[in-house]
């Protein structure tokens, strides 16, 4: 399984707030919260709703997700488009969150410090292989244990629970 | 190799002897925990898996507590959903306006947490009951609607940081300060995937109050979970509040801690942490004088019986400066009660707060006192990320209910001894 897309980059301890403030959380259709995703990164250069597309990726240096547990964030995210979080660090709800709902995510320090916002990525979720097309580069994430691996195969958390309980 | 507290509890309730860090197990839960803004996602969920049933109609807790009393139509059909879906389940400990608090001030109060249990919430402030000598801990909304169906959750067994808590706390340090020192120390992600164990002679100074305080803030950090050891004063605040039995669990004395820090209580100060991140903290000696609009006493962090008496013996007989708006969120119904009782409701009302019934309202910007765009608030609640109570260039401050109330008095942040 590959993702290519655009990056959109951002810095240290992205908090859910920023992802999807509280004001929005007053619904929980993946469409309206999609539509306010991003939008208190104030001090980004590139309105994040106005130019994602669908296979974009984004990446993001240490703690990203940090905060709230709201699940909301990563529905935001995933939403939008997003076929990839990339970052140093995830907050550990955040991180739990995204593989129990599908949304791949992938740790990797040299990512997160080299590609910038644009750049086109490509990353290949089997082997962790990140690929910079406009740099040129690749670089290498850590692969997900065996057990995220099975629970993000059988398509997250609630799907692996129906197979464990002989409902699929 | 020794287990930390944490892990013995993790161990016991995913039925192994013995677990070590980075281990990913299945634990048996005792309670799972939403509120109006998780749990509308996990009832969703819920369905999808196709079970009638929850796993346990004693062990499911539901608290509309953030956008309640119903702030709009939205929230409103969202704690319809989630009112219907309790009765539909025959939840127990659903708990309606009137009945509810702040979840984490609530639940303890009704004895639902006690030493030794597992317990995950759709709260990030589900490590609070850490205090109690339980595993707790935040998660998503998934993973509730899962743990309401299965009664268990996947988990990777964490390592620990301690904390050697040493001598009496300063005058005017609680809870607040001195967890806001230890962000201030290893930064919002110093713990991150790991316990936090709590120790040390200084623990018998804390009050039940102080280390909730403590152990809600855990996530700040980036901890999985807060922990304190169960001692008499654990012991007799389950005894009053719970009929469950708990359980006391030590951490093993050759038990593998990836750091120890040592903390002198009688050196701290109080301490605010500035925008736009609990980390960025400064001693109440480096932050006085700045001006401020609103004061905010209240939520998970500091909503509790403690924390109203502690403001309210500053603003006894003083009125609030004419600039600020200083509003007061009791934890639970019954601590509102207890201030009505005390006399503290009056202190308040008297002083010009706003005296109000429980909600999270305000400090995850939801309502009952949201910030302009450049207005500045100090607040007792736990989180100053941008626009997390109001408009994004707004400004939040946080700190204790000593220095909130005090500073609700000058109109600047302000020292307690100040005054």
């Amino acid at each position: 399984m590959k993702a290519c897309g655009t990056v959109f980059k951002y810095g240290d301890n992205i908090d859910t707030d920023v992802i999807i403030p509280a004001r929005y959380l007053n619904s929980s259709d993946p469409k309206d919260l999609a539509a306010h995703c991003m939008e208190d990164a104030i001090h980004s250069t590139v309105n994040f709703v106005e130019n994602v597309k669908p296979g974009d990726i984004m990446v993001a240096e240490k703690n990203f997700g940090c905060g709230s547990s709201r699940e909301h964030a990563p529905i935001a995210i995933k939403a939008s488009g997003i076929s990839c979080v990339i970052a140093k660090t995830f907050a550990r709800i955040f991180y739990r969150n995204a593989i129990n709902i599908g949304l791949p995510i992938l740790e990797c320090d040299a990512a997160a410090e080299d590609i910038e916002m644009g750049d086109k990525v490509e990353v290949d979720f089997n082997t962790g292989v990140i690929t910079n097309l406009t740099k040129n580069k690749t670089y290498q994430a850590e692969p997900f244990p065996e057990f995220m691996q099975e629970m993000m195969a059988a398509g997250g958390l609630v799907e692996q629970t129906k197979v464990k309980l002989g409902l699929k | 190799m020794g287990m930390t507290m944490t892990q013995k509890i993790l161990a016991s309730h995913a039925g192994l002897e013995s677990v070590k860090a980075g281990q990913l197990i299945e634990a048996k839960l005792d309670l799972v925990l939403g509120n109006d803004v998780t749990t509308p996602v996990a009832v969703k969920e819920f369905a999808k898996i196709g079970v009638d049933k929850v796993f346990d109609k004693e062990k499911v807790a539901i608290v509309p507590d953030h956008f309640t009393p119903n702030k709009d139509i939205k929230s409103a059909e969202h704690c319809k959903m989630v009112r219907e879906f309790a009765h539909e389940k025959e939840i127990k400990n659903y708990f309606e306006v009137g009945q509810m608090g702040i979840e984490h001030c609530l639940l303890p109060e009704k004895g639902l947490v006690v030493a030794g249990d597992a317990v995950i919430g759709a709260d990030s402030h589900t490590c609070t009951y850490g205090a109690l000598g339980a595993f707790s801990t935040g998660v998503g909304s998934t993973d509730m609607a899962v743990g309401m169906a299965r009664g268990v959750a996947w988990f990777k067994v964490p390592g620990a940081l301690k904390f050697v808590l040493k001598n009496k706390p300063a005058k005017w340090v609680s809870g607040k300060d001195i967890i806001l020192h230890i962000i201030g120390m290893i930064g919002v992600d110093g713990a991150l995937y790991k316990s936090m164990e709590f120790t040390g002679d200084g623990i018998r100074y804390l009050t039940m109050d102080d280390r909730f305080t403590i152990a809600n803030m855990a996530i700040e950090a980036g901890g999985k979970n807060g922990i304190f050891p169960v001692d008499e004063k654990t012991l007799e605040y389950i005894k009053e509040h719970s009929a469950k039995e708990p359980v006391v669990y030590e951490a093993d004395e050759d038990a593998e801690y990836d750091a120890v820090y040592e903390i002198d209580l009688s050196a701290l100060r109080p301490t605010v942490a500035f925008p736009h991140l609990p980390e960025n903290t400064k001693t109440i000696d480096e932050a006085k004088g700045l001006d401020i609009d609103q004061v905010v006493i209240g939520s998970c962090t500091n909503g509790r019986m403690e924390d109203m008496r502690i403001a309210a013996s500053i603003l006894k007989g003083r009125k609030i400066n004419p600039n600020i708006r200083a509003i007061i969120l009791p934890g639970t119904q019954k601590i509102w009660l207890q201030c009505v009782e005390e006399g503290l409701a009056k202190i308040f009302v008297e002083a010009g707060c706003a005296f109000s019934t429980p909600t999270c309202g305000p400090c995850l910007g939801g309502h009952m006192g949201i910030l302009a765009k450049g207005e500045r608030a100090l607040s007792t609640t736990n989180r100053n990320f941008i626009g997390r109570m109001g408009h994004p260039e707004s400004e939040v401050y946080l700190a204790s209910p000593a220095v909130a109330a005090a500073s609700a008095i000058t109109g600047k942040i302000t020292d307690p001894d100040d005054l």
